[in-house]
């Protein structure tokens, strides 16, 4: 294949593996619900083992997600994680905190206290889905870095990427996904937990999420459409605004568009079908909508001469996914190493049905398995 | 060498450091424990008795706590060569991020997978499916280490790439290459093997308290049966691997073989340092070279150690640094001055690109693919980053390029005589053992118990000479530390040193007191 399939093919399983994780946030959204959706100590159990069971797979798509760009974008990884340094630092104290809560929880003597560990829970909830929902606006909005001729990279920004919250359209899709990352969640609890209770809380409490985020996402959408985005020349390869961008890129990449919309449209009908139908099945439909919408976001920021992480502070500093990318070689390696994702999703899926075919209920939460 | 803020590289340095050495307490038994278990769950299987099944969930609770934490100080490590190693990671990416995104989707995935239907799934698969997934779970563990070592075995002997000066990075050029590397493979065994030692000395200590208390004395016998065994077959393995991995250094990194032995002067006829306590140096030439003070050494074995036969010269600190003509050895200062030329050849091709020179660009390109320029020049391009216009700044900074010789010394001595150790203590359980002689030994109970902290410690050990012992490179010969590490403020780093400090601590804490509450409420009916 030549370099620019290669950078492409490698674009597409980013995006893929970015929308797996939006969508996987879900368990994050849960963890800041025990709370208000579990008020006896059985009912939190059962939320918590719920989620405990899915923890892992955020988790290790999160750290994939990091190690591909890694292998396919390094110069992203040294531009972004070096640079805007205490974001990504308190992403990752947060999920630091989330990997040992739920094994600790509940187990005797466990020094910090069952508390702390829900707080962690948390504290995990918030700031994994706000942190990185205003990480990828940046994909949009632009970083103030520079690169030198060797590639080294010097970052501008005065609060080490903190900065990013100056602009409120990155937070507006923070904000989003945080209450997108909730509504699944609910949805996720319907479909999961046998529990009256607990269904009867979730939903009543998914007009709540699901409203702030459809409001906040929709303006931060009908934003992009109008904003000057950052598009390089093909031959040139210099990097120039180009008002409503965006939207151009839209236009151009109708199959693209096509699964926007149509991720859109299955997130609304799975809300639709569980607030006013009261059908368990919502989490199907959404969370599908889910990965397809962000998936095509992804797009959008990466293909049709976009340069995925711009700079603001200066325009030829942004990366391309042809600027960032590895070697021809190590792309092609790295293609006959993604073909094992097909079987790697199999056998995660065959594993977890042979394990969750039923229900969590409370008596489950009593038995002799492990619980947290 | 350009203005270099050298408290930023030493807290960068001390933060990656503190990190993997945290990730490092979980990680050995992880890589062990996850096929003790298997094993014994295969017993089960096979017997049908009731009691290996608690046996073996009991190890798994135990496996599981410790599992957690491991996977909270991993993520972390990854991200850092992001976080603190920017330069590293553009220069080297191309290479060293594949084999990060592989140990992703080839382990993680699988481990994280099959290790909850290890928990979650007794009662909801079939017997001969969870003991697959239990075997599985450990086989995922080893994948990950298997990544994660041809990365770090790349970083100390790279081979397989090529330099790419228009992209001023280095590129993948024979992936076989770098995963078959006689570096990456020591490594790699030396290192599974190591935490099948620390599991099985786990496994043995924790038995041994129970005899002592003389509580579940079956259950405790049963598993020692189990750990010797596998301790016994892997600790010999082991010092097999570290002694070829010790050999292997020899030639690729010579100066943290000459730091490991403690080497000062070279010669054909170099001691064996058994055992030795190192003093400082009062040659006001080479402030960071050490002698010994006292020492026991073994005549000649050194040199016959390093290359199986007599009479080959070993290279010491001195001679590696201030050259030997004799032996052929090129002088540090040489090679300075030698890398120097290549690092300039790359700025002044990016300089003449930014003027426009295209002609005089290709031309400076070129020397990039010519043998006599790589091999002369660009094979010391690392240490061009030392050079300066004034020779005795230049010959200052190459006592920069020593690593920390008393450290790397003590180190490696430590975990070679815990190594033979070991491996008498597993001899003893496993005739006692055998002899069916467990029952009243409280001098050997209270050898494994003291056995379990000895044996973090050679681990410990083990990395520190790796990973000191190779300062300052990140890359051998490559890229230096200085050149490696993101800018941030000093004092940016400082205070997430602090935080991980605490953080991890902390959950370490946490960790250690969950553990030995659950090792005090002992095997119980069904476990969890
Ligand atoms: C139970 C732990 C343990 C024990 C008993 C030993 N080792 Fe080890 N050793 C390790 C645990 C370890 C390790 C932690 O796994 C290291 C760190 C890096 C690596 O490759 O493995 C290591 C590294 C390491 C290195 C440096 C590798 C490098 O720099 O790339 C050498 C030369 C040896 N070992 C040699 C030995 C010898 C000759 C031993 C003889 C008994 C021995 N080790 C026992
Ligand atoms: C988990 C086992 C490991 C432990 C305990 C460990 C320990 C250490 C130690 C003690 C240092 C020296 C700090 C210093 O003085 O600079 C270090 C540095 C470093 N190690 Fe490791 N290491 C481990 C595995 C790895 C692996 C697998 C890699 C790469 C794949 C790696 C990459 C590095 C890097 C990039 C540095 C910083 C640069 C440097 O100081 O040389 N380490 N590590
Ligand atoms: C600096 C290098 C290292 C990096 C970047 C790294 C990265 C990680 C990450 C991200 C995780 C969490 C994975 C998950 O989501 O489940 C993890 C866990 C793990 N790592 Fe590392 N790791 C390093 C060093 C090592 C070494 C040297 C080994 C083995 C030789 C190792 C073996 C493991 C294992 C077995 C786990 C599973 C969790 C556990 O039991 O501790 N890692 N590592």
């Amino acid at each position: 294949m030549s370099l620019l399939a290669l950078q492409e093919y490698w674009w597409i399983i980013i995006s893929l593996l970015g929308a797996l994780l939006v969508f996987l946030l879900f368990v994050q959204g849960g963890q800041t619900l025990i709370y208000s959706l579990g008020k006896t100590e059985i009912e939190k159990t059962m939320l918590i083992n719920s989620m405990g069971r899915k923890w892992e797979f955020t988790f290790t798509t999160l750290v994939v997600f990091g190690g591909g760009f890694f292998a396919s974008f390094p110069l992203f990884y040294a531009t972004s994680f070096g640079g805007a340094y205490w974001v990504w630092m308190i992403i990752l104290f947060a999920f630091i905190v989330q990997a040992v809560s739920y094994e600790y929880r509940t187990k005797p003597n466990n020094f910090l206290g069952q508390k702390t560990y829900e707080l962690f829970l948390w504290i995990n909830g918030l700031i994994a889905t706000v942190f990185l929902g205003t990480a990828v606006s940046t994909f949009f909005t632009g970083s103030y870095f520079y690169i030198d001729d060797m590639n080294r990279v010097l970052w501008m920004g005065q609060a080490r990427g903190l900065e990013a919250v100056l602009n409120p359209m990155n937070i507006a899709l923070g904000l989003a996904i945080f209450f997108l990352s909730r509504t699944l969640a609910l949805l996720y609890f319907q479909n999961d937990i046998d529990d009256e209770a607990i269904l009867k809380r979730s939903r009543r409490q998914l007009w709540g999420n699901a409203v702030p985020f459809l409001v906040l996402f929709l303006i931060w959408f009908g934003w992009l459409l109008f904003v000057k985005g950052f598009a390089y020349d093909p031959v040139s390869k210099e990097v120039f605004l180009e008002k409503g961008k965006y939207w151009h890129n839209l236009l151009d990449m109708p199959l693209n568009s096509i699964i926007f919309v149509g991720g859109l449209i299955l997130i609304l009908y799975g809300l639709f079908i569980s607030m006013v139908k009261e059908s368990t099945k919502g989490i199907w439909f959404t969370g599908t909508g889910t990965v397809l919408t962000v998936f095509a976001l992804f797009i959008l920021a990466g293909f049709n001469n976009t340069c995925f992480y711009p700079s603001a502070y200066d325009l030829q500093s942004s990366l391309t996914i042809e600027n960032a990318s590895s070697s021809h070689y190590t792309l092609t390696a790295m293609s006959y190493v993604s073909l094992m994702v097909p079987f790697v999703l199999a056998y995660i899926w065959y594993a977890w049905k042979s394990i969750s075919s039923k229900k969590i209920d409370a008596e489950e939460m009593n038995g002799e398995t492990h619980t947290y | 060498m350009e203005h270099i803020d050298f408290s930023l590289v030493d807290w960068s340095r001390a933060q990656f450091a503190l990190t993997a050495l945290y990730h490092w307490i979980f990680v050995p038994l992880t890589l062990g424990l996850s096929f003790i278990i298997a094993m014994m769950e295969t017993i089960y299987v096979k017997t049908g008795n009731e009691e290996w099944k608690k046996l073996t969930k009991f190890w798994m609770t135990l496996f599981g706590i410790n599992f957690a934490i491991g996977v909270a100080t991993g993520i972390i490590l990854e991200f850092e060569f992001g976080t603190n190693w920017s330069n590293y990671s553009w220069f080297v990416g191309d290479i060293f991020g594949a084999p990060l995104a592989i140990e992703g989707i080839m382990a993680f995935f699988m481990e994280s997978t099959f290790i909850a239907i290890m928990f979650f799934g007794w009662d909801k698969v079939s017997k001969k499916f969870h003991l697959a997934a239990s075997w599985l779970t450990a086989v995922g563990a080893n994948l990950s280490a298997l990544w994660i070592l041809v990365a770090n075995g790349w970083m100390q002997n790279p081979v397989g790439m090529h330099f790419n000066p228009e992209k001023a990075r280095n590129e993948m050029a024979d992936f076989a290459e770098i995963l078959f590397s006689p570096t990456a493979v020591n490594k790699f065994l030396h290192t599974i093997s190591s935490g099948y030692v620390l599991a099985a000395i786990f496994v043995i200590g924790i038995s041994s308290w129970f005899l002592l208390k003389q509580r579940s004395v079956l259950f405790a016998k049963r598993s020692i049966a189990v750990a010797a065994m596998f301790g016994l077959v892997f600790s010999l393995f082991n010092i097999m691997t570290g002694d070829s991995s010790a050999r292997e250094i020899a030639t690729t990194q010579p100066m943290k073989f000459a730091a490991m032995e403690g080497l000062y002067e070279g010669s054909t006829t170099s001691p064996l340092v058994a055992f030795g306590i190192l003093k400082d140096s009062d040659n006001p030439n080479a402030p960071n070279e050490k002698e010994f003070s006292v020492a026991i050494e073994i005549p000649d074995l050194l040199s016959y150690m390093a290359y199986m036969k007599p009479g080959v010269f070993i290279p010491g600190i001195r001679d590696l640094v201030h050259g030997n003509e004799k032996e052929g050895i090129m002088s540090y200062f040489e090679k300075i001055k030698r890398g120097h030329v290549a690092i300039k050849a790359l700025k002044d091709y990016k300089n003449a690109l930014k003027a426009r020179k295209t002609d005089k660009a290709e031309q400076l390109k070129k020397m990039f693919s010519d043998p006599e320029f790589l091999n002369n020049n660009f094979k010391y391009f690392g240490y061009g980053y030392y050079y300066s216009e004034d020779e005795d700044v230049l010959k200052d900074n190459a006592h920069l390029i020593i690593p920390p010789v008393p450290v790397t010394f003590y180190a490696f001595h430590t975990m070679v005589g815990l190594g033979m150790l070991f491996l008498i203590i597993f001899i003893l359980f496993l005739y006692f053992s055998i002899k069916n002689k467990l029952e009243n030994k409280k001098w050997l109970y209270i050898t494994g118990i003291i056995a379990v902290p000895l044996v973090y410690l050679a681990q410990q050990s083990g990395w520190i000479v790796a990973e000191l012992g190779r300062q300052p490179w990140t890359i051998q010969d490559v890229l230096p530390t200085i050149a490696s590490v993101s800018q941030v403020d000093t004092s940016t780093v400082q205070i997430t040193f602090w935080l991980f400090a605490v953080v991890f601590t902390a959950l370490l804490i946490a960790e250690l007191k969950i553990m030995f509450t659950q090792i005090k409420k002992g095997p119980k009916e069904g476990g969890n």
